[in-house]
């Protein structure tokens, strides 16, 4: 089938992100021609403030390169102005005569900066503030000349009145109204704002009418003056005064157009082959000047272009950030408050806080922040979802962290944000998005994450929350932007990640296999990468690699831990922390007959006998294990203990039989390999005599069951424990903790614990998998099962083979005789 | 100045492992690296006396398992930035056995 043909009249953000959501809908059905008449590629003019401020540059706003064209087969025209469209031949003429016929026009022409209807204002020097041009020129001008004025203290004048004292300018202000933004804040926040841009060293006019503005000897603008006689020095004068739609072209052609041109819900123009996004459009009776609501009408033309035809606009709540660095200012919805409305205000002048909330029939309509702007996402997503706030009404000024529960303290409000809240408003991407993206495609690096989702590539005014969710989502693994993915070890440039990764993906199985496929640097790794080679393939190919007794440090090895004078302790299995008078005889007679000297109780409630010969430890292990006793694993990346209190069995507080829970879990762990070590405790009442509240799990017995804990950690730093979920039964409690096991063991990078792990994947993943979705908690753990099945006592192992036994005889030599001999 | 003294089959010994001689002159860590290579060195890090021959072997160096001093199997040397040396014995690999001499 023939392609049909769209044309899209318009380079900038609105017209070019409709074309990107169209080739993600539909990448074949149409031959794409774009006009652009400026001479670049697309770019990000939200962004041209930080560039005038010098915080970037023009390369890195750029959003589409001219290699993003050819690439996707649209043919770009730059530097042509589409000057009419032929509605009845079904083409567009551009000014040097190039003519494209269209099955499908979409215009987004944008707006033209309102230039005051004064004298004066077609000198030189006096200049709009709309695109790279106007960019260039304000840098020049701020290099040879001192005064500049912005007329207008709108977001964007501000922006460039910034830029400019960044500059080096002496910069004045000048604005109609009695204050700032009026648009976006209301007197008081903008009071602040004025004293904070104050002490950066601007100057401000307000309620001041400009009448005239003054030639120069040069023939270049030299002086301003207003309405009431005082004139002020000016080189560089900005108008900033605010935008118009740019609907000539579309009135040229007859279109519908008033103050805008007009569209309804599809985006479509009154001629329906015709559709409009952008600052050019008026949807509703509203022409938007922000970028979120132009990408949201750039989703829904897109949705029809490719047929779909399910999408409706039907307007947008703004919010506004000012883009000048180190001022802390949101506004969303209606914060101007009105009739019918209540306002709660924060207000600390000398703090520099101000806070107002704009509240109706017990929702939140709108917000403006000044100062402290951390909650601003979330106030504007209780705004758009017009949720009820009845009962947070009391918390609501203190921000989310203060509403209900939300755990322990140290969080940072990303961690906190639920997944469908609005993170990025330019591009309408929430942090669901940004998880998913991250987790899904292995995302580490800002830079990756806006490639990946867009968020924080348009006004970067969220690019620190997003930083957070990155660093909540990926924990320890998060590397700040700029660097790189940090590799395993000085072996090899590949992270645990893509390591991890690879192993699954290329079904490797030994480690010489993984090493050469990822190009190692080392013969045969270290003594850190090595172990976490080996944990990977025996954790993710159970049954098929095979573990590698030379690549796990001696404790794993020699199945004791090494202490410090070279000697080995030896921690024989209690499982649930129980024993018999028996088992206590063969743990005396086995301390007697091999002059133990040290034998204590273990933090995890088992009997650690300390202080024995490497070549004695067969020979303890063989008394032990004639008396029934397995390897404790008191020395290994694997589960440790499964601690109890004394539970319904004996105690008058306890409600679940805790003893006979944790030895079912520790029967069925016996032999678990992990990421770390792992320890698990039952305790039979919320007394919590086994210290549940920091284990990796910790079951707590209720009434009507169990509550499950994950990722405590009594170690360096105390972690307690995070709420997973709560379980009926003792089969529950087992497939629930095992279902998060497994998953730790497959996602989790070696030496981490199960409390970083869930600090770097996030605790709502994990819910989602183990809590949520029945069939993958199945899976998980039936995998885990299918690993642990005839696992073998490694004691008994290394008793029964003399090969293995070798290791741990002493060769002794006949020197003299040797002598001999030679 | 000693002979040459049988020590065990090159099979008794794993492949990046290790087996502990004793002798007059105390405990001597033989190592075998993965390339076959058979080294011996005084079983103490020269740092805290940890024994070197329950370390991990990796390439041709050994590190030690109680504050991870790395060694060099060939000389006894500690790898830069750490500073130590084990006292080095003559090994060699004759007739599929490992032979040592003591001085």
């Amino acid at each position: 089938m023939k392609k049909q043909k769209l044309v899209v009249v318009g380079n900038g953000m609105a017209g070019i992100r409709a074309v990107e959501e169209l080739l993600k809908l539909a990448p074949d059905l149409y031959d794409i021609t774009v006009f652009g008449a400026e001479p670049h590629g697309n770019y990000n003019r939200i962004l041209l403030s930080p560039v005038l401020a010098g915080e970037m540059t023009i390369n890195d706003i750029i959003l589409n390169p001219l290699g993003w064209y050819a690439d996707n087969g649209i043919r770009l025209h730059v530097g042509k102005t589409v000057t009419k469209i032929d509605r009845t031949a079904r083409k567009v003429i551009a000014s040097d005569g190039t003519e494209e016929e269209y099955d499908r026009l979409l215009l987004a022409t944008g707006s033209m900066p309102f230039i005051l209807p004064i004298p004066g204002r077609d000198l030189p020097g006096v200049i709009s503030y709309r695109d790279i041009k106007d960019t260039d020129e304000m840098i020049a001008t701020a290099a040879t000349h001192k005064h500049a004025v912005v007329i207008g203290g709108g977001l964007l004048g501000l922006e460039a009145a910034n830029g400019l004292k960044l500059r080096g300018m002496d910069v004045t202000v000048v604005h109609l109204m009695p204050w700032l933004m009026e648009r976006q804040l209301d007197k008081s926040a903008a009071d602040m704002l004025k004293t904070s841009l104050e002490a950066r060293g601007l100057k401000f006019l307000l309620e001041k009418q400009t009448e005239a503005l003054i030639r120069g000897e040069s023939g270049r603008v030299c002086a301003l003056r207003f309405k009431d006689g005082l004139e002020i020095p000016a080189d560089l004068v900005v108008m900033a005064a605010g935008i118009r739609p740019n609907t000539a072209l579309a009135e040229s052609a007859r279109l519908y157009c008033n103050r805008g041109i007009v569209v309804n819900d599809t985006m479509q123009t009154y001629d329906p082959r015709i559709y409009a996004v952008g600052e050019c459009v008026a949807h509703r009776g509203i022409a938007y000047g922000l970028v979120a609501p132009l990408f949201e009408q750039a989703k829904v033309c897109a949705n029809h272009l490719a047929n779909f035809g399910i999408a409706r606009y039907s307007g947008s709540v703004l919010s506004t950030k000012l883009k000048v660095t180190g001022i802390d200012l949101f506004s969303a919805g209606n914060f101007m408050g009105g009739e019918g409305t209540d306002e709660i205000v924060l207000n600390d002048p000398s703090g520099g806080v101000y806070k107002k909330l704009v509240l109706k029939n017990d929702t939140l309509v709108g917000a403006v922040l000044y100062g402290d702007t951390a909650d601003g996402a979330w106030y504007f997503q209780l705004v758009k979802d017009a949720q009820n706030i009845h009962e947070i009404r009391d918390h609501l000024m203190f921000g989310q962290n203060h509403v209900g529960d939300v755990g322990h303290a140290g969080k940072t409000l990303a961690a906190t944000l639920p997944d469908d809240a609005q993170v990025c408003g330019c591009n309408g991407v929430c942090k669901g998005d940004i998880v998913k993206a991250i987790k899904s495609q292995g995302l580490f690096t800002l830079d990756e994450v806006r490639k990946h989702t867009k968020a924080s590539s348009s006004c970067g005014s969220c690019t620190g929350l997003v930083e957070q969710i990155l660093a909540s989502t990926v924990g320890g693994a998060y590397t700040p932007a700029d660097t790189r993915d940090k590799p395993m070890c000085g072996c090899t440039d590949h992270s645990h990640g893509v390591v991890r990764q690879t192993i699954r993906e290329r079904h490797l199985i030994t480690i010489p296999e993984a090493m050469r496929y990822m190009e190692w640097k080392t013969p045969n790794g270290c003594p850190s990468c090595r172990p976490a080679l080996n944990y990977y393939l025996i954790s993710t190919w159970p049954g098929e690699a095979k573990d590698d007794p030379q690549s796990r440090f001696i404790n794993e090895r020699a199945h004791a831990n090494i202490q410090k004078d070279g000697t080995y302790s030896v921690v024989p299995r209690m499982w649930g922390g129980l024993t018999t008078p028996s088992e206590l005889r063969a743990i005396a007679d086995v301390a007697d007959k091999y002059k133990v000297p040290t034998v204590k109780m273990t933090g995890g409630a088992r009997v650690d006998l300390l202080g024995i010969k490497k070549e004695d430890l067969p020979k303890v292990w063989a008394d032990l294990g004639a008396a029934g006793m397995v390897s404790g694993h008191a020395y290994g990346k694997s589960i440790r203990t499964v601690k109890t209190c004394v539970g319904a069995e004996h105690c008058r507080f306890g409600t679940q039989r805790s003893m006979a829970m944790g030895v079912k879990l520790e029967k069925m762990l016996f032999g678990m390999w992990s990421p770390h070590k792992v320890k698990l405790a039952v305790s039979g009442c919320p007394r919590n005599c086994a210290e549940a509240g920091i284990k990796d799990i910790g079951v707590i017995g209720v009434d009507a069951g169990y509550e499950l804990y994950v990722a405590g950690n009594g170690g360096i730093k105390t972690e307690v424990a995070e709420f997973l979920c709560k379980v009926k039964s003792d089969e529950e409690v087992m497939e629930y903790s095992g279902a998060f096991l497994q998953l730790y063991r497959e996602e989790g990078y070696y030496l981490e614990r199960t409390c970083h792990y869930v600090a770097r994947v996030g605790l709502d993943h994990v819910k989602k998998i183990v809590v949520e979705d029945a069939t993958k908690r199945k899976e998980l753990y039936e995998r885990l099962l299918f690993a642990l099945q005839d696992y073998e006592d490694p004691w008994q192992a290394a008793v029964a083979k003399p090969a293995v036994r070798r290791e741990y005889e002493v060769i002794r030599i006949k020197e003299v005789a040797a002598e001999v001999v030679s | 100045m000693s002979g040459w003294i049988k020590v065990c089959a090159l099979d008794e010994i794993a492949p990046q492992g290790s087996r502990v001689v004793a002798s007059s002159q105390g405990d001597i860590a033989i190592f075998r690296t993965a390339d076959d290579g058979v080294f011996g060195l005084h079983d103490k890090c020269p740092h805290k006396g940890g024994p070197l021959s329950q370390g991990i072997v990796h390439g041709d160096t050994v590190t030690c398992p109680l504050h991870g001093f790395k060694i060099g199997l060939k000389d006894g040397e500690a790898v830069a930035p750490d500073k130590g040396c084990a006292r080095r014995f003559e090994v060699k690999l004759d007739g599929g056995a490992v032979w040592l001499q003591l001085t």
